[in-house]
């Protein structure tokens, strides 16, 4: 298999002249980094509101958590991001209006967004949920009996222990928001994947630009995994298995 | 705004032809997933380190890097392998839909085979040994003995996996197949009915997806081997 590789073409000019390929390539991470930041902020916010509200006893406040996740879980994420994109600004006209004045890359930047935002929120839904539940009984009735009411006992003893609980999967869910973030490009947004094969298409050196964008990918995967195993060991609850000691 | 779904009635048949293609993309990448993933399973927990090393690799290498590009890299990288068997002057023309088959295979090959070793894993030793008691070779106590029961425990994983690989052969649409969304995709561009197309896009894969879950619940409560949680 003889391909001629030519690692070059990242120092040669784009064709507007400006820039050179490599920082197409900063620019389209910057974006991945920015969409996946902010999608986290969401995704954890409501996912962890939505898989408490699961737990409680009200069945309205589980029903409604339960179709959330469903809902979210069983739509292909690129319909979704179509949905965000291209439907729902129909049927709200100020948005709409707003997305139609504004540069292009701002509207992209929202609808991606909250799409993933709000797609990874059910996903971190089912691990806090599960993660409340794996606790044991003893000690919901324990906060009750010292006379704490529903939202004291999620606060002061549910809530605090769930969340060291469910650090390990949570690993996972932010690591799959960073690659999920890629399928922004179908709605334009031109985050790193988008700008390896623009490169491709622009150079035809396919192979290189996309070496670069999975090596990219990899450092950022290994780099999420080494900071969460650091936030793991610290919030490790002693006496768990996880826990070491 | 004004909905207007007599254009998803014209469209049905076009439709039709693109969901026959994501259920053949389905199967097909679910079963020689599998198949390959049960084999990548075997090498990463065989004894032999350059084999499990090897397997790692490829798994941790597909798991890191986004479904997307997976399928960007097949699309050139088939043609350029192809052409270099086959000595031809110029890449074959494979085409979208064939390239995204293979890309399939591989890709949840990676996914099947940390399911597999799981359920390998989940398999206790002393079921291996009484294979050897038994006179059973490495191969026959995998076929015979482990790999059933490893089967039959993570089925239900296995079929929300496949579930999860319906949903993501929408991803096809980037390197332009004509999959289910592909299908809506151009016919929402050709009739400028966007919001009708992929509104009744996600019902559909709504009601499947959704009813494929509840059918795997149902089937996990079912198939528990008796006597183990």
């Amino acid at each position: 298999m003889a391909y001629n590789w030519n690692w070059g073409v990242f120092f040669q000019k784009t064709p507007d002249d400006e820039n050179q390929y490599w920082e197409l390539i900063v620019e389209g991470l910057g974006w991945t980094l920015a969409v996946s930041a902010v999608a986290w902020v969401i995704a954890m916010t409501v996912g962890a509101l939505v898989g408490t509200i699961r737990t409680t006893d009200r069945p309205w406040l589980v029903r409604l958590g339960n179709a959330w996740v469903e809902l979210f879980r069983n739509i292909p994420l690129l319909v979704q991001m179509f949905l965000w994109y291209f439907v729902i600004p129909e049927f709200i006209p100020p948005l709409k209006r707003w997305m139609i004045a504004t540069d292009p890359v701002y509207a992209q930047f929202l609808s991606a967004v909250l799409c993933l935002g709000l797609f990874t929120s059910a996903r971190i839904a089912e691990q806090v949920r599960a993660g409340i539940q794996s606790l044991s009984r003893g000690q919901r009735f324990a906060g009750m009996a010292m006379g704490l009411t529903q939202p004291q006992v999620y606060r002061y003893v549910l809530l605090p222990m769930a969340f060291r609980i469910v650090i390990p999967p949570l690993t996972s869910e932010t690591m799959n928001l960073i690659k999920n973030s890629s399928i922004a490009l179908t709605i334009g947004l031109a985050e790193l994947t988008f700008r390896s094969r623009e490169i491709g298409e622009y150079t035809f050196n396919f192979f290189e630009a996309f070496t670069a964008a999975t090596i990219i990918y990899i450092v950022i995967a290994m780099t999420a995994n080494r900071v969460m195993a650091w936030v793991e060991r610290r919030a490790a609850v002693p006496g768990y298995i996880a826990g070491g000691k | 705004m004004n909905l207007d779904f007599s254009v998803v009635q014209g469209a049905l048949p076009y439709l039709w032809k693109g969901m026959q293609y994501t259920l053949q993309l389905t199967i097909t990448a679910a079963i020689g997933g599998l198949v390959f993933g049960t084999l990548l399973a075997l090498a990463r927990l065989s004894s032999i380190r350059w084999l499990s090393n090897l397997a790692a690799g490829y798994v941790n290498l597909m798991r890191s890097i986004p479904l997307v590009l997976v399928i960007f890299w097949f699309f050139f990288l088939v043609p350029f392998i192809l052409q270099s068997i086959t000595g031809a002057e110029r890449p074959p023309q494979v085409g979208a839909e064939r390239t995204a088959i293979i890309t399939f295979i591989m890709f949840e090959a990676a996914y099947f085979c940390e399911i597999m070793r799981a359920g390998i894993q989940s398999i206790p030793r002393g079921q291996v040994y009484a294979g050897y008691a038994l006179g059973l070779t490495y191969g026959q106590s995998m076929r015979l003995v482990i790999l059933p029961q490893a089967f039959r425990n993570m089925l239900p994983v296995l079929l929300t996996q496949t579930i999860i690989l319906f949903q993501d052969t929408s991803l096809v649409y980037v390197i332009s197949a004509t999959d289910f969304v592909g299908a809506a995709a151009k016919i929402a561009q050709r009739d400028s009915r966007l919001v009708e197309m992929y509104l009744f896009v996600a019902v559909v894969y709504f009601v499947i997806c959704y009813g494929l879950s509840l059918l795997v619940k149902h089937l996990q409560r079912r198939l528990a081997v008796p006597g183990r949680i």
